[in-house]
């Protein structure tokens, strides 16, 4: 894995700027890589200040598992939630619900919030200001401890890994 | 020649199955019952609807001009990025003007800390606030 170093302080974001860059113009000549490589570099530096200090990833290789399964977990929502939707006679739980979280950091606190709500049926609503518990609307719920184990185990387990371990 | 048919029907079924997505999220904005549960459609429906829909325009345009077309990549990205923040946004508006959830819902919108509300609350007019 790159190490931070003072004038790349986030190699990953500086990375992901160099393609989003290549993308836009849509080539991949010399002087596109070039002007896009000082861009990538430039902005972080300047932009440093306003973002919090982010974890680094430890596995790479797990972070790619762990997207791969979220966007597999989308589909799905996107199947169930249709149908929930489609079918107004199936009668639906919805439940606010109060997750205790185990993460600590700021950004990975984040990435689970987003996870969840892209998946199946629930909406991350409100975080608590000591970052203690998340709290979750959930269109149809049989089994409120259920839900938090899997979501426990799905996504924050990973993520704890991935940047915190 | 067959392989070109082919690839046709996959872009239209991949087109229909979009458009069906993104119909349905809205129509779960349309009709469901109350604000956070209509939070749902939009965020989800939706996405796979879009999702559809690039996938086909990059077959499409990928086949036509003969080389890989990966703009729609960027879309994607940003959709992901952008779909939750405000969904997580929506919801959080919703809870601070306290808005009227279904009976039926289990477990409560818990009660917002004094530093989660801010000190200035927001004019109302229907409220009776000015």
């Amino acid at each position: 894995m790159i190490t931070p170093r003072s004038w790349l302080p986030t190699p990953l974001l500086s990375l992901l700027l160099l393609v989003v860059w290549l993308l836009l113009v849509t080539s991949i000549s010399f002087g596109h890589v070039l002007l896009g490589g000082v861009l990538a570099i430039v902005i972080p530096l300047i932009s440093q200040r306003f973002w919090d200090v982010q974890p680094n990833v430890k596995k790479p290789g797990m972070l790619l598992r762990y997207a791969l399964r979220v966007l597999g977990d989308i589909i799905r929502a996107n199947l169930e939630v249709s149908w929930l939707i489609l079918n107004p006679r199936r009668r639906m739980r919805p439940t606010f619900i109060e997750y205790p979280l185990m993460l600590e950091e700021r950004f990975t606190i984040t990435l689970l919030a987003n996870t969840i709500t892209l998946t199946p049926g629930t909406v991350s609503a409100n975080l608590r200001m000591d970052g203690r518990s998340l709290l979750i609307h959930a269109l149809d719920v049989g089994d409120e401890q259920a839900l938090i184990d899997e979501i426990r185990e799905r996504y924050e387990q990973p993520l704890k890994e991935i940047y915190e371990c | 020649m067959n392989w070109y048919v082919f690839l046709e029907g996959v872009i239209s079924v991949l087109l229909i199955a979009g458009g069906a997505f993104a119909f349905i999220g809205s129509l779960g904005m349309a009709h469901l019952r109350d604000f956070y549960m209509r939070l749902h459609g939009p965020t989800k429906a939706t996405t796979l609807g879009i999702g559809c829909i690039l996938i086909a325009s990059m077959l499409y345009f990928g086949v036509t001009a003969g080389q890989p077309v990966v703009q729609e990549m960027l879309i994607t990205l940003f959709l992901f990025i952008t779909a939750p923040v405000s969904a997580h946004l929506l919801a959080k508006t919703g809870l601070h003007l306290k808005l009227k959830h279904v009976e039926k819902t289990r477990g409560k919108p818990v009660e917002l800390y004094r530093e989660e509300v801010g000190e200035k609350p927001v004019p109302h007019p229907d409220r009776g606030h000015d």
